[in-house]
């Protein structure tokens, strides 16, 4: 009865795994077709070996044009959503006031309402005003959906933060101006950093929320989605494994240095550890 | 005149440096830095979903060329429920069952990274979060080529006679619900892990003590601690995933497409604002009823 007690001990994992499986597969699929030359326009099957796709990326020109307006609304959104996000932690972490729960209301329901709902709202204000859509008004969207993303992740940080290590810079007469600059912008910025980066993902992937707000601006969702009625240029699936490439980058490096900093006995707020991988 | 600001410290004691300065917070400092934010909100957010309720009561004989009238029709929603009610069923349908499936495999991959991974843990995490990395729209475009009928999956299917000769998974119920159930299981396993991984393994080992069967010390214990991460899960889960229409329009056919779609066609291809904003709205109003019921029964009554 050794197999019964080893497969009660390791069931679970085993069932994990599958799961994951299941998770990676379509991501090993993208980068599979990436290297696909497809055997008809409209055909999803793997056909045929090639690097054509990798070394023309840009071989259908409309879809390098979307990969770049998705890039500059996805840049815009995720300034301006970064910097009102940040201000709005600061004071919900560091000040008290009034009418805190109609804040953190405000900040709540954008995160769980459907997306259906927040673009046709969005659509149906900007039509009875008479503002007529296009790249600005996806501009407006991305801000109003990536701000409460920002202030959660944002203020997780703010709220690990050690409060005496600013203290400590008044008593040695750091001005609030310098004490911040030295001393609570350095602490805070990995949280920044990190939300910024979240918001220009929700941004640059978004499709329900542009797609009713964008008029004839085509966002790179936006041309996956029309092209996929038309047929799907296999250089989609370059941009695809290209995205995923890039990301997972960005997380060994963050991850690495985390570690590098924690091996040197730098402070590590506490933030960065647990509280930073639930999610929010 | 300054020199008597100085006469306390002169009394004896040593004469150290200036206590330093205290800078008092200005009272309206929250207000300036909450401002920007909020009116964003407010304006982009709050403004409207009055303005979508407002049409959803438009006269809907208008047109958006001859303009709409608010005529307070709320003849609108009980007209968009009896065309649209199969597609509304059909949300919930899709979504109740991917939600189903998603905790049956969310729940023990949570629990797995969780409680048995040790130094993988975070590997793993990775590994959860790896689908995110790449385009929404293109990874459900992928699931085209495994469901494809010249795939190796249908094939397999075939050869064990789970699928009829002619059988096939893309363009059918199971393909949407699949591609649904794999969007959306990261949003479900996140706040699971996160809540699992809060769990003393010492509370499993003395509930295994006083001789509890696995099956209940998941009942009695885990399920129970877990309780947190598990509503906020499934409500992740669920609000996208009945909202959400790519799914329903990438891998199936207009036999099984959801509510998102006829709301998509509404506004952007039959320019029928007055029904499209009814049924936006219906949406949200069962998703909220749905919410919070199910947070009520959560929150009130004890797990099984």
């Amino acid at each position: 009865m050794k197999f019964s007690r080893w497969l009660a001990d390791h069931w679970v994992m085993g069932v994990a795994l599958l799961v994951l499986g299941y998770l990676s597969l379509p991501i090993l699929v993208v980068a599979a077709l990436s290297f696909n030359r497809p055997s008809s326009r409209l055909s999803y099957d793997f056909n045929e070996f090639t690097l054509d796709n990798w070394r023309q990326p840009c071989a259908t020109s409309d879809m390098c044009d979307a990969v770049l307006r998705s890039v500059q609304i996805g840049f815009i959104a995720t300034v301006v959503a970064t910097v009102l996000g940040t201000l709005m932690a600061f004071a919900l972490v560091r000040h008290r006031f009034t009418g805190r729960s109609g804040i953190n209301l405000l900040i709540f329901l954008p995160m769980a309402t459907p997306e259906l709902v927040m673009g046709t709202s969005l659509l149906a204000l900007f039509v009875s005003a008479g503002v007529p859509q296009g790249f600005w008004t996806v501009v407006i969207a991305h801000v109003m959906f990536c701000v409460s993303f920002v202030v959660v992740t944002v203020k997780a940080r703010l709220a690990g933060m050690d409060r005496r290590l600013e203290e400590a810079a008044a008593d040695l007469y750091a001005s609030p101006w310098q004490t911040f600059r030295l001393v609570t912008l350095p602490l805070v910025l990995p949280g920044i950093v990190a939300a910024a980066l979240l918001a220009f993902s929700l941004s640059f992937d978004d499709f329900i929320i542009t797609n009713f707000n964008a008029g004839t601006t085509v966002t790179f969702p936006m041309y996956v989605w029309g092209a996929a009625q038309r047929g799907i240029p296999p250089q989609v699936n370059v941009i695809g494994t290209a995205m995923f490439v890039i990301a997972l980058l960005l997380v060994g490096l963050t991850s690495l240095r985390g570690r590098r900093s924690r091996r040197a006995g730098l402070p590590v707020a506490p933030a960065a550890g647990r509280r930073a991988k639930s999610p929010t | 005149m300054t020199a008597l600001a100085h006469v306390p410290t002169s009394t004896g004691q040593p004469a150290g440096p200036p206590p330093p300065p205290r800078h008092d917070r200005h009272r309206l400092l929250p207000y300036l830095l909450l401002l920007p934010g909020a009116a964003w909100l407010l304006l982009f957010f709050a403004v409207p979903l009055f303005q979508l309720a407002a049409a959803s009561l438009y006269d809907p004989t208008g047109s958006l060329s001859t303009g709409y009238a608010l005529t307070w029709a709320f003849g609108n929603y009980p007209d968009v429920l009896q065309a649209y009610w199969p597609q509304f069923a059909r949300s919930f349908g899709y979504a109740g069952i991917a939600l189903l499936l998603a905790l049956l495999m969310g729940y023990p991959l949570a629990y797995a990274i969780a409680q048995k991974a040790g130094r993988w843990k975070n590997l793993l995490l990775v590994c959860v979060v790896a689908p995110m990395f790449t385009s929404f729209l293109v990874r459900t475009l992928a699931w085209k080529t495994i469901l494809s009928d010249n795939g190796w999956l249908v094939g397999l299917l075939r050869d064990v006679h789970l699928l009829g000769p002619d059988g096939r998974l893309l363009a059918t119920p199971v393909a949407v619900v699949l591609g649904l159930t794999y969007n959306f299981l990261p949003f479900l396993v996140l706040p699971l892990y996160a809540s699992l991984e809060r769990l003393d393994y010492r509370l499993l080992e003395a509930a295994s003590d006083l001789y509890a069967s696995p099956v209940q010390i998941f009942r009695k214990v885990t399920l129970p601690l877990s309780m947190p991460g598990l509503i906020a899960g499934t409500l992740l889960f669920f609000i996208p995933a009945t909202g959400d229409y790519i799914n329903a329009e990438l891998l199936g056919t207009p036999n099984e497409y959801m509510i998102g779609n006829v709301i998509d066609s509404a506004f952007l291809v039959r320019l029928d604002y007055p029904q499209g904003a009814a049924l936006s709205f219906l949406l949200m109003a069962a998703i909220l009823a749905v919410v919070f019921g199910y947070l009520r029964r959560a929150g009130t009554e004890e797990v099984l």
